[in-house]
């Protein structure tokens, strides 16, 4: 008795002393929002940023800046090896072949939208395109389009009673016509995990082209793109303590060289006349205009923040706080969750409502307790229909997230509950 | 930020129980209004006698605000000409926007004034206003 509780007192230290050791690095945290000590649970939507990659940033623009390519002079110059670092940094973080498999976007819609977009080339009338009910708008609106500009057919895979999609799901809806399967890593409302290993081995099979979208993934789930063997891997700097504005797209060489571009301009040509053009090589083909230079020098940081403590260190925390506040929430009668009670194959996100109260008047009331989390649909509205929900609250923890944070979170339920005169 | 100035008695009150939930039988107009962002959806229903609106009510789902808010200006609206509750409800799109801060001004908005404290919280101006837009665009139709 007395060693198992020697060991959890052990294991909560550890978990305190874990986020509280990286929570300095972000001086963001260190402020008081409505006069309380802020709480960060907004993880989802966007991360925060640690000194390194501020400093990163800052340096590029204090002592490199210029429009990198083709420039002559010496900051140009600079200024293409700082870009270019980035990308090898970026290509190893996820395990990629070669350099020009990875380009620069502005985030996951961009990249998902160019290959929308760019695939469009690749499909014919009656073609199908299969994806889930979980995705996020920017992975639904794109195929909506381009079904709709070519007259393909878009079908959706459902989660069973426990939120998951079953790979029997994915193996119905999977036929000979289905061209396109695109799927994401991490739902952002119920925090399941899918499969996609296993699930592009079935689309392979078939012959379908694989996307996996990894904007909730690729933060906290340490992914080898060859390993997982999509076709195609999308994942936005911001939701990783990098910059806003500075998003990836993956694809095999191959395939990317196959595909027509999406933007056009400067940047992205080999030679233009007056009426047609020729394309730049990879991956400048697929990057048309000024690129996000100080973006990609602060995710580059990011990444190199993050490998030092490890992915698999930081999913590991984020499960314990997410176990934790299952728990606690699960005693509240008055607490809805919408999303999986276990552990297995889940990240930090909590969706959930409080019987009787909108999202929005929660979210403000625990604002006013200094405590972000975000409300609403989260931009996934099938996916709310589907659950026939209005809306829910959502928590999402990284990194520098503590149990004593879920503690004063669950205290501020509470005070939602009071505000609105419900018994406590 | 004061919650107590938002989350007044009123408005929780007429989020609670409002006597102007339901639906409307023979009504001869229904107007849809929804916050595509945030969920709140709103069916406004009105019935005219000539130029007045005789009666009003509404179904629908969403947060405290944005049903309070259409609560509340339905009472303000019953009995009033088209003209009257138009400029009532410019009057309200004002004082949230503070482009009238004047009391006197914003009298005749009655019940409605509680709202005045939302146009402190940007991120909730939306749900308060959504209800005079559906009305708005309403009684342009019956125009």
């Amino acid at each position: 008795m007395t060693s198992k509780l020697e060991s959890a007192v052990r294991e909560e230290k550890q978990n305190q002393e874990f986020a509280k050791k990286y929570k300095a690095d972000f001086p963001i945290l260190d402020q008081q929002i409505n006069g309380k000590e802020l709480v960060y649970f907004d993880n989802a939507a966007t991360t925060q940023k640690p000194v390194s990659v501020l400093d990163a940033v800052d340096n590029y623009n204090r002592t490199i800046n210029a429009n990198p390519h083709r420039g002559a002079h010496t900051l140009s110059v600079r200024a293409t090896e700082a870009y270019e670092n980035a990308r090898a940094k970026v290509r190893d973080f996820i395990n990629a072949e070669k350099s020009e498999e990875i380009i620069f976007t502005r985030n996951t819609t961009e990249s998902l939208n160019l290959l929308a977009n760019s695939l469009e080339a690749l499909v014919e009338e009656g073609d199908e395109i299969l994806i889930s009910v979980l995705e996020h708008h920017s992975n639904i609106l794109p195929w909506q389009q381009l079904a709709e500009r070519k007259n393909l057919k878009l079908k959706y895979l459902y989660p069973d009673e426990n939120y998951r999609i079953p790979l029997s799901e994915l193996k119905e809806k999977l036929t000979e016509k289905t061209k396109i399967f695109s799927i994401s890593q991490m739902s952002n409302v119920s925090g399941v995990i899918n499969p996609v290993k296993e699930m592009a081995e079935l689309a392979h099979q078939i012959g379908a082209l694989v996307i996996v979208d990894g904007a909730q993934g690729a933060p906290h789930l340490k992914t080898d793109v060859r390993n997982l063997d999509a076709d195609f891997y999308a994942f936005s700097g911001h939701k990783m303590l990098g910059p806003m504005g500075i998003g990836v797209l993956y694809g095999k060489k191959e395939l990317l060289e196959e595909l027509p571009p999406f933007l056009k301009g400067g940047g992205m040509i080999e030679y233009v006349k007056e009426q047609d053009s020729t394309y730049a090589p990879l991956p400048e083909k697929f990057e048309a205009g000024t690129p996000n230079v100080e973006g990609a020098v602060g995710l580059e940081a990011a990444v190199e923040y993050l490998e030092e403590i490890g992915l698999d260190k930081i999913k590991e925390h984020e499960l314990e706080l997410t176990e934790y506040a299952l728990k606690k929430m699960k005693e509240l009668d008055y607490v809805e969750i919408a999303g999986p009670l276990d552990l297995e194959d889940r990240g930090g996100i909590i969706s959930f409502n409080l019987k009787d109260i909108h999202s929005h008047d929660l979210a403000t009331i625990v604002d006013s307790e200094g405590i972000a989390i975000r409300s609403g649909h989260h931009c996934a509205q099938p996916l709310m229909k589907f659950y026939r929900l209005n809306s829910t609250g959502r928590i999402s923890f990284y990194l520098y997230n503590t149990k004593a944070e879920v503690d004063r979170f669950l205290e501020s339920l509470e005070k939602v509950r009071e505000v609105f005169g419900y018994g406590s | 930020m004061d919650l107590d100035s938002v989350y007044t008695e009123l408005i929780m009150e007429h989020n609670k129980n409002s006597r102007n939930k339901h639906s409307l039988e023979d009504a001869d107009l229904s107007e849809h209004g929804h916050n595509p962002s945030c969920g709140d959806d709103i069916t406004l229903e009105l019935k005219f006698d000539g130029n007045t609106i005789s009666d009003a009510a509404f179904t629908g789902s969403g947060c405290a605000i944005s049903q309070a808010s259409t609560s509340i200006m339905i009472d303000l609206i019953k009995g009033k000409s088209i003209e009257e509750a138009l400029e009532l409800v410019e009057t309200f799109i004002a004082m949230i926007k503070k482009d009238i801060e004047d009391q006197q001004e914003l009298r005749k908005l009655k019940d409605a004034m509680a709202l005045k404290n939302i146009s402190n919280m940007p991120a909730r101006v939306k749900c308060a206003v959504l209800s005079w837009h559906t009305l708005k665009e309403a009684l342009k139709e019956r125009n």
